[in-house]
């Protein structure tokens, strides 16, 4: 059994349009003081430290030897995981993998992105991900393969535009109560409607921002936790899964269940979670857009094709609802690559404490399910808890 | 630790410029030698390999994101498989972590690069910070050539002493089948070679290389199931130094004797050059084998020039480093420490050939990453006569 692992601090900067103000280290640097903050430690604290961005997007490799002194890892332990936009989540995996080993009780991970600062391009950067015999000349970036999956799911099930629009003005309603959000502003089903098309069904209302910002968070074992602060929120647990087949999946021409699918069988397997909608309370979910934001909730919650509009519809989804998704505002909202994924920890993990302020849930959380997404389909699942058990 | 972890087996590419193969192509070679070696195959029930670890960089590979060039060939589809921008070693580490966190009991490392595919100057200027330092052109080179000023200033290191690295090096790398530039020299050779940025010439760099590497780590009793020449990390510790070159003690290298303090300790070793046997380290340039071994403990500081000129450091010395050619004799960046890796366990098993040292049961293994050796790892590995 791994070791016990709990979040026991939590920060974060204002993921914004522009930050002129500060280089990329800088960024960083705000985050991670914000969670040692929020953890009452000092960077003497730390054992290791854990940190990602996305290197073609930025403009800047080895982000982790560069960053050094503004992250606190000198004379620390620590390495860069990279793995497009999942960076954020597997950061958060990888610490844990830290933590869990019992080779170390305290573990900082930061991620974050900077894209304007030395002319990187996500989207051109993005391109270089597929095969440059076949796929690299005809490739339009996430944004094609995220329209290749949504004109799907709409040819499968016939789901109409009004219920995209609405999801995401729930999502700008939840955003306008997260002070950290991007996009925050009233955005009305006619906005959405009413918004360029970008590649069917996408429309530029539906997809995420580019954004600049970093998120912080420091992880310990269960013996540290415990000494650091009465409001541990535990790691039941995470797992990681790759589907290797970029435009298969995207377009619809794998065969095989897609990664969603098969790390939430994993996980609920693992943790003997057999009705996952009543059993846990909340979702965070990596949507980087709101199509997605439909289709994978039936892929992780074992849905029926299909079935998820009408919940949306009903508002199940809602802050309010019995299974709020992405009460944060979600990807749609924010979405500074390499703190993106990391930043749905964070989210889920503040709703557990409490501590969400203006976009806390109604509801009562002990259990939240977090994911992360990116590259040829990386999927990152976790569980946090409020109780250890 | 509560489980002890053993490399079961390792594998590797030859070493040299591969226009013949595309990148997942060179990645498969050594996965598909090591599958066939151990018999294992890519399970969900526990009976074979349970997780992947791929250790490559985007800049060097040209392509965003692409640890996923090396999914299909590295068993990743449709399973657990984490990617690290990071040397090799840290690949080791990380999957070894993964064994002792409890999830995983067998784990696959891969690492591949390509250097000769890209323009290494303008790679590594994109590694370092890009405000003030890369638009004064640094990359790797340039750093390293303030290095080894700084150092061979302080301790009076000749460029001799740095030439005997070479000499030895390329000289081992005769005797290993997979070194890229094996050659006898002399001094004279190298002093003669062309000057790239002052103190260091050609030939005390290593030259482009292309590669991959696969190793896999077990849990103890799978280990001992499925091989009966296990190689045991007994040791292992990475450490961050700073990024800017003003800002550090370039002639000292302070990450790498916090790493290998931690290392040592973990391996109960006091007294690393009568109790390790073999050292293999990631020399990009020839100072660096010396200014290495002081961090590591196998000399005083400023005594790496006296330690080579000693002789001990050559195969059939007492503390034998780099038998295999090292670095210098041709290894891509990313895999360096891989190769390390695999060597000291070659060494450990018996399996080294005509650079075996005799008698191993204890080495040393180093890599590093990121500008004057920023991002230092340090493996201690033994064999079953080395102690579990």
């Amino acid at each position: 059994m791994p070791n016990r692992v709990a979040i026991v601090g939590i920060g974060q900067t204002h993921h914004a349009g522009h930050r002129y103000d500060v280089s990329f280290e800088e960024m960083l640097n705000e985050a991670v003081r914000a969670a040692l903050k929020d953890a009452q430690l000092s960077i003497k604290d730390i054992c290791a430290t854990i940190t990602s961005n996305m290197d073609p997007f930025e403009g800047r490799g080895c982000s982790d030897t560069i960053a050094v002194a503004e992250i606190g890892a000198y004379l620390k332990a620590g390495v860069k995981p990279q793995t497009g936009g999942t960076s954020g989540a597997t950061i958060f995996s990888v610490a844990w993998t830290y933590v869990a080993s019992g080779l170390f009780d305290i573990v900082l991970v930061v991620g974050g992105e900077k894209q304007e600062e030395v002319g990187g391009d996500s989207q051109m950067a993005i391109i270089t991900a597929v095969d440059e015999l076949i796929l690299r000349p005809f490739y339009t970036g996430a944004l094609g393969g995220l329209a290749m999956l949504g004109s799907k799911y709409i040819a499968e099930t016939g789901c109409p535009e009004e219920i995209a629009a609405l999801a995401r003005v729930i999502m700008a309603e939840n955003a306008l109560g997260n002070p950290y959000a991007h996009i925050r502003r009233k955005i009305t089903i006619e906005d959405v409607l009413k918004s360029p098309m970008l590649i069917y069904p996408v429309r530029l209302l539906h997809m995420s921002p580019q954004s600049n910002g970093a998120t912080a968070l420091v992880l310990a074992s269960e013996e540290k936790a415990k000494k650091i602060t009465d409001k541990p929120v535990w790691i039941k647990d995470v797992v990681t899964v790759h589907h290797s087949g970029f435009i298969r999946y995207l377009s619809g021409l794998s065969p095989d269940p897609s990664s969603h699918e098969v790390a939430a069988k994993r996980l609920f397997q693992r943790n003997g979670i057999t009705k996952p909608m009543e059993e846990i309370d909340i979702f965070e979910m990596y949507d980087p857009c709101i199509w997605e934001q439909i289709i994978w909730m039936e892929d992780f919650l074992f849905l029926e094709r299909g079935t998820a509009p009408k919940l949306i519809e009903r508002g199940v989804t809602r802050r309010d609802g019995a299974f709020p998704i992405s009460p944060s505002g979600g990807v749609v909202s924010a979405n500074d690559i390499g703190a993106t994924g990391l930043t749905r920890f964070a989210e889920a993990a503040l709703q557990i404490r409490k501590d969400a302020g203006d976009h806390q849930v109604t509801k009562e959380v002990n259990l939240a399910l977090v994911s992360g997404w990116g590259a040829a389909n990386w999927t990152i699942l976790g569980l946090l808890s409020k109780s250890i058990t | 630790m509560e489980r002890k972890v053993a490399i079961i087996d390792v594998a590797q590419t030859k070493y040299g410029v591969r226009p013949d193969v595309h990148l997942p192509e060179l990645a498969f070679e050594p996965v598909e030698e090591i599958l066939k070696k151990t018999g294992l195959k890519f399970t969900e029930d526990g009976t074979g390999i349970d997780a992947t670890v791929i250790c490559c960089d985007d800049y060097w590979d040209g392509r965003t994101i692409s640890g996923v060039f090396g999914t299909d060939v590295a068993g990743g589809h449709l399973r657990h498989e984490e990617r690290l921008e990071a040397d090799g070693t840290l690949g080791v580490f990380y999957a070894m972590l993964e064994i002792l966190a409890g999830h995983s009991d067998v784990v696959l490392v891969v690492s591949y690069c390509k250097e000769s595919h890209t323009e290494p100057r303008l790679v590594e200027n994109m590694c370092v910070e890009p405000i003030f330092l890369r638009s004064i052109g640094l990359d790797f080179l340039s750093a390293a050539a303030l290095q080894a000023n700084a150092y061979m200033t302080k301790y009076g290191i000749t460029a001799e002493q740095c030439a005997k690295v070479v000499i030895k090096n390329r000289g081992n790398a005769k005797l290993n089948p997979y070194a890229q530039s094996a050659a006898k020299l002399t001094v004279e050779d190298v002093l003669r070679s062309d000057m790239l940025a002052s103190p260091i010439r050609a030939m005390d760099s290593k030259p482009v290389s292309d590669g991959a590497c696969a190793v896999i780590l077990a849990v103890e009793d799978k280990a001992i199931k499925f091989t009966d020449k296990p190689v045991w990390i007994k040791g292992i510790a990475d450490c961050y130094d700073l990024h800017y070159p003003g800002d550090r003690q370039l002639a000292e290298c302070q990450s790498l004797v916090t790493a290998s303090q931690k290392a040592y300790k973990m391996a109960g070793i006091t007294k690393p050059v009568e109790e390790i046997d073999v050292v293999e380290l990631c020399e990009t340039f020839s100072y660096q084998e010396l200014l290495w071994s002081e961090g590591l403990g196998l000399c005083a500081p400023g005594e790496g020039g006296k330690l080579i000129e000693s002789g001990m450091t050559e195969i059939g010395g007492k503390i034998p480093v780099n038998p295999s050619g090292g670095m210098i004799s041709g290894n891509p960046v990313i895999v360096g420490g891989m190769t390390r890796v695999v060597e000291g366990v070659l060494q450990l098993r018996g399996e080294a050939g005509a650079h075996q040292v005799d008698g191993a049961r204890i080495a040393l293994i180093q890599g590093s990453h990121g500008i004057c050796g920023q991002h230092q790892c340090v493996i201690i590995l033994a064999n079953d006569q080395g102690g579990r």
